[in-house]
């Protein structure tokens, strides 16, 4: 019996010992194979940072790496600070991140080069009974700063408001305060959720709720996005810029990228992939804009 | 000849047994000490890390420690019209120890009365069917509480109580049944570790058995039990997952039991991932950690005086 249970106890080490060695973090720079042809590319990178870009890098380096089978793209989230960090310290060879490297402290935004892969929409929504499906940034801000309490005061149901945030230093709500209530903070409401399938969840589940998502999240009917000043938040209305809330996806390397780097951002702003990849994950391709915005929140013609 | 031949092999044996036992009992101590000095360094380790990690907001960043410690106003992304990013720990500080409080309060008496029901009530086929699911409920993870917390707890709350459902008293309800199982069975020890005696001499002078339970059991092991719920206190206090997916996470104090709040543990988690490494943003959130270290020191000279007090 005894004997038995030791049996067990060292296999089960064993098989703990081979998976912490699989965890292990190959991250050296990959090299290009041999010497002329550039089309092959080998070797492996860590891509890491935000987990709104997660999914759509994971689905790019899925494909990237069905077409170069010696290249290995391990891309994890963990947040746009982990990315930047991460990348500015050199620990990953791409940092991803919701907003600009120079909107956050303790980044030396000069040593890192931006690529903009995609451009999100924002906007907020609420609970279908709500009743509303079109808000003045006016009201808007009245509401996320709590001088409005009751949605009957905007025509909609005698239901109050239940704020619904995200954390203090999340991206979508630097990008969301920024540039749909104009820098005011917004008040503490509800509840703070930390991702946005939960925001979703929950302005689903309680009356009167309002809180603000990406427009990938407005798949269903589970939820009601909210046009602005009349402007519906569309893809059109974020690339010819008329809906103001939108963000950049960024991939932040350190210094100029090369090899195995270099190639998968230049295939992830590759037509195939802004074209097809980036709309079917809910995003804009950063290639489809009208219009682009400097670091400062600038606007202006491409 | 035979006869010094066979003294010389049973000598050699000997010795060579001896050699064996001498380099056994050495590598023996070797290890030992060896697994306790790695646990001692990356204690200390640990400690001077997140000293010197959650000192940093203050002294390189500049946060004031008093409003630190005593501001509720907790703003970090403040912008420079409105007077800038402010610090204030106080909502979580507050909320930490409300959850703890709180559930302490409900698993404390449902812990020792299990323990009771164990050992003095029903020793037999109670413990049999006690002592597993009270072992099963260790098991279970905290993501798995947390997620039960808000599918089903927090609508509940909602639909009979009113608010929003994220609410101090659906935090407290969570932690109370994660701390439930190691009450129960540090309880459960100190009620089965007290000399057979008392009881005995207490039926012996006409006791019943719930006098005897009272007025004797109890105090005697009281020092343990109030061990098992510090023990208890120390691990909601560092709880952040499952608290942190029913309880809200904003940062106002709550006026009541059905108000969204936050703790420590969650600002953390919440944070920690979009911040950072070396911003001010990032810094206060160690200092936050350091905190909880400090709390956990409390936590352990509490324990470790109650232990002292231990009679049996």
């Amino acid at each position: 019996m005894k004997k038995m249970k030791s049996i067990y106890l060292l296999a089960i080490m064993s098989l703990l010992l081979v998976f912490a060695a699989a965890c292990g973090n190959k991250s050296d720079e990959g090299k290009p194979a041999g010497g002329g042809s550039k089309e092959k590319v080998s070797g492996s990178i860590v891509v890491s940072g935000s987990s709104a870009m997660q999914p759509l890098v994971a689905a790019a380096a899925e494909q990237f790496m069905e077409e170069n089978p010696e290249a290995d793209i391990q891309v994890q989230a963990g947040g746009s600070g982990t990315g930047l960090s991460q990348v500015s310290e050199g620990a990953v060879q791409i940092g991803n991140s919701d907003v600009f490297a120079e909107e956050k402290e303790g980044i030396p935004a000069d040593q890192l080069k931006d690529h903009k892969i995609a451009v999100v929409g924002m906007t907020a929504a609420v609970n279908p009974e709500v009743g509303i499906k079109d808000i003045s940034k006016e009201d808007l801000i009245k509401v996320f700063t709590g001088k409005v309490k009751n949605w009957k005061e905007l025509g909609g149901k005698d239901q109050k408001i239940a704020l619904i945030n995200r954390p203090d230093s999340s991206g979508t709500r630097a990008t969301f305060v920024k540039y749909g209530l104009d820098g005011q903070t917004p008040a503490d409401g509800a509840a703070t959720e930390d991702s946005s399938n939960t925001v979703k969840k929950l302005i689903k589940e309680t009356p009167g709720a309002i809180g603000y998502l990406a427009f990938s999240y407005f798949n269903d009917d589970s939820v009601t996005p909210l046009s602005i000043d009349g402007v519906e938040p569309k893809d059109e209305n974020v690339q010819n810029g008329k809906f103001p809330i939108w963000a950049y996806e960024h991939s932040y390397t350190k210094g100029e990228p090369k090899d195995l780097t270099k190639a998968f951002l230049e295939y992830m702003q590759s037509k195939e992939i802004q074209d097809k990849l980036v709309p079917d994950q809910g995003y804009i391709g950063e290639s489809k804009m009208k219009v682009e915005r400097n670091a400062e929140g600038k606007i202006s013609e491409k | 000849m035979d006869n010094i031949n066979g003294s010389s092999a049973r000598d050699r044996l000997l010795k060579r047994s001896n050699k064996l036992a001498v380099n056994m009992e050495r590598r023996g101590k070797f290890l030992v000490l060896f697994s306790a000095l790695i646990i001692i360094s990356a204690t200390i380790a640990i400690t001077i890390f997140l000293g010197s990690k959650g000192l940093q907001s203050f002294i390189q960043n500049g946060v004031n420690v008093i409003d630190f410690l005593t501001s509720t106003n907790w703003n970090p992304t403040g912008s420079a019209e409105s007077g800038g990013p402010t610090y204030g720990a106080v909502p979580f500080i507050l909320g930490s120890f409300a959850v703890t409080f709180l559930a302490a309060l409900i698993a404390a008496p449902l812990g020792i009365g299990s323990a009771i029901f164990m050992t003095e009530i029903a020793p037999s086929w109670g413990r049999r069917i006690l002592q597993p699911v009270i072992e099963l409920l260790v098991g279970i993870p905290s993501v798995v509480y947390g997620f039960i917390g808000l599918s089903v707890l927090v609508p509940f709350i909602r639909n009979h109580f009113g608010g929003n459902g994220f609410s101090l008293l659906a935090g407290m309800i969570v932690l109370s049944i994660m701390i439930l199982p190691t009450v129960t069975s540090i309880a459960t020890d100190a009620m089965s570790s007290l000399p057979k005696g008392l009881r005995e001499s207490s039926y012996a002078i006409g006791a019943t058995r719930w006098q005897t339970i009272w007025r004797v059991l109890i105090p005697a092991a009281s020092p343990t039990l109030l061990t098992a719920i510090v023990l208890g206190m120390a691990r909601a206090f560092g709880e952040a997952l499952a608290v942190q997916m029913v309880i809200g996470n904003v940062r106002g104090i709550p006026n009541s039991l059905f108000d969204p709040a936050a703790t420590l543990t969650t600002i953390i988690t919440l944070n920690m991932g979009h911040t950072t490494f070396g911003s001010v943003d990032n810094n206060v959130l160690w200092s936050l950690a350091l905190i909880l270290l400090a709390m956990s020191f409390v936590f352990i000279i509490i324990i470790r005086y109650l232990s002292s007090r231990r009679q049996f």
